[in-house]
């Protein structure tokens, strides 16, 4: 327990010192656009089973069709689960803890997208 | 050619230009449209091939803006250059879209510019090596990389004769949300096809290009602006013996 709290201080230092110049400080709950919101763009717990069926099947339409703006664009999902820091700076959706890991950590489910994909609202 | 009859061809396009700006209307028309612009919800058609003229003598010496343009829009120049690699190293290997190219004629001297991207054939050397099916052409005539499936051989970059393709050599920090980009993948000019599945219909080079060096539209449409200057005025295709069919033709050369 000690040992553990040693080592979050300087986390903690550090990252407040990052805020406001290259990285977001620690999300704000009830900041997503997602969280104003009552469902997802299908019933919930759909989503909870399939949300990467969805992703996937608009990943191909997207490229090889050309329909981008469908409601289960991956572009999309960051715009609404993601959260801001006290600053009002978006927080990666994939961030340790945040909307995208936090399920994908419990169920050891690792994505590859967001080496490519913004995890931040895009510019519109 | 005689100078004469160069100038007389100039003039043909110019005319050809103008009466297509008229159509396009750059700066005016094209921002309400813009403003009007709607994603698409039907797939791609090959009702429609999109298509380019480059007008290599109105590419004037040492402007950049097509180039600036593209990086811009496509986020290549957030593209890090790797830690450890030279300076040298990285301008050959940093991702371009568009190259700027001189050519020198040896018994005249005369040097034309001309800017240099993927040509997106109608039978693409890029697709037919591809072991995965990543590199494809769209029904549109847009030649792309699904970077899904690509898998980083680099077989395309061999194969194609214009050295359009790029890859992306170390992990990228910042991207746009419209451009996404990572490690291992190989990728090139895709005519800001972003831009055309919302709506639009101007490449970022081309907005760029204050000497209207560009022109961009649907081969397969008689009344668009390319098409129009294209029957009106001799065009070639680099590596025409190749019988690729290139989506992108020169004049002037
Ligand atoms: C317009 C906003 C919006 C968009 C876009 C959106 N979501 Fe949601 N999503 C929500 C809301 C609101 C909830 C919570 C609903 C609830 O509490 O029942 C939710 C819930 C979820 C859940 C269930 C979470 C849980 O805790 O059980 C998953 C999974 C999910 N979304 C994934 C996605 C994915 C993947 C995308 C992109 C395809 C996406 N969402 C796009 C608003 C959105
Ligand atoms: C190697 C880079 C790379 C990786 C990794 C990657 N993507 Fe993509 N993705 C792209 C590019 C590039 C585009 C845009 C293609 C275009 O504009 O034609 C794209 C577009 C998409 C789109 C359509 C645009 C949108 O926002 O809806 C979806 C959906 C998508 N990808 C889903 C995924 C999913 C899910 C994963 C992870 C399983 C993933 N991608 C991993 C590069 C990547
Ligand atoms: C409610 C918990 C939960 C949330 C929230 C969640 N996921 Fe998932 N996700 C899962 C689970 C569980 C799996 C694995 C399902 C399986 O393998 O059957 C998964 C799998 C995926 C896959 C497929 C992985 C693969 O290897 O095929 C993608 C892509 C994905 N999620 C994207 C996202 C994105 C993007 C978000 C954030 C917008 C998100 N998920 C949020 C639970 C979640």
């Amino acid at each position: 327990m000690t040992g553990k709290s040693s080592i979050t201080l300087p986390a903690i230092l550090v990252s407040s010192l990052w805020l406001g110049t290259v990285s977001a400080g620690e999300a704000v709950e009830g900041t997503a656009k997602a969280d104003k919101l009552k469902s997802c763009v299908e019933p919930t717990e759909v989503m909870r089973r399939d949300h990467f069926e969805f992703i996937k099947h608009q990943r191909d339409l997207a490229v090889h069709q050309g329909i981008r703006g469908s409601k289960h664009s991956l572009a999309g999902c960051v715009d609404c689960h993601a959260r801001k820091d006290a600053e009002g700076k978006p927080v990666p959706v994939n961030a340790e803890g945040q909307f995208c890991d936090s399920c994908h950590d419990y169920a050891a489910v690792h994505i590859d997208c967001f080496s490519c994909h913004s995890t931040v609202p895009g510019e519109k | 050619m005689s100078k004469s009859n160069d100038s007389g061809r100039r003039d043909f396009l110019k005319k050809a230009v103008v009466a297509s700006s008229v159509t396009v209307a750059p700066g005016v028309i094209l921002h309400t449209l813009q403003a009007q612009a709607e994603p698409r919800t039907t797939p791609v058609t090959d009702k429609v091939r999109w298509g380019m003229l480059i007008d290599t003598s109105k590419c004037a010496e040492g402007c950049k803006d097509c180039v600036e343009a593209c990086n811009k829009e496509n986020g290549l120049d957030l593209v890090d250059k790797p830690e450890g690699a030279s300076e040298e190293l990285w301008e050959r290997q940093r991702p371009h879209w568009i190259r700027q190219v001189k050519l020198k004629d040896n018994m005249t001297g005369m040097l034309t510019n001309l800017v240099m991207m993927c040509q997106h054939c109608e039978h693409p050397p890029c697709v037919d090596v591809c072991p995965t099916g990543a590199s494809f052409k769209r029904v549109d005539g847009i030649v792309m990389v699904d970077r899904h499936i690509c898998i980083g051989c680099r077989y395309c970059m061999m194969a194609c004769p214009y050295k359009a393709r790029s890859f992306i050599h170390a992990d990228v920090a910042a991207k746009l949300t419209h451009t996404p980009r990572g490690k291992g993948c190989v990728e090139s000019c895709n005519f800001c096809v972003h831009r055309l599945d919302n709506g639009q219909t101007t490449t970022a080079c081309q907005d760029a290009c204050k000497h209207q060096a560009i022109v961009f539209g649907d081969l397969k449409d008689p009344e668009s602006p390319v098409s129009k200057a294209l029957k009106k005025y001799p065009s070639v295709q680099i590596r025409a013996d190749l019988k690729l069919n290139t989506g992108v033709r020169y004049t002037n050369i």
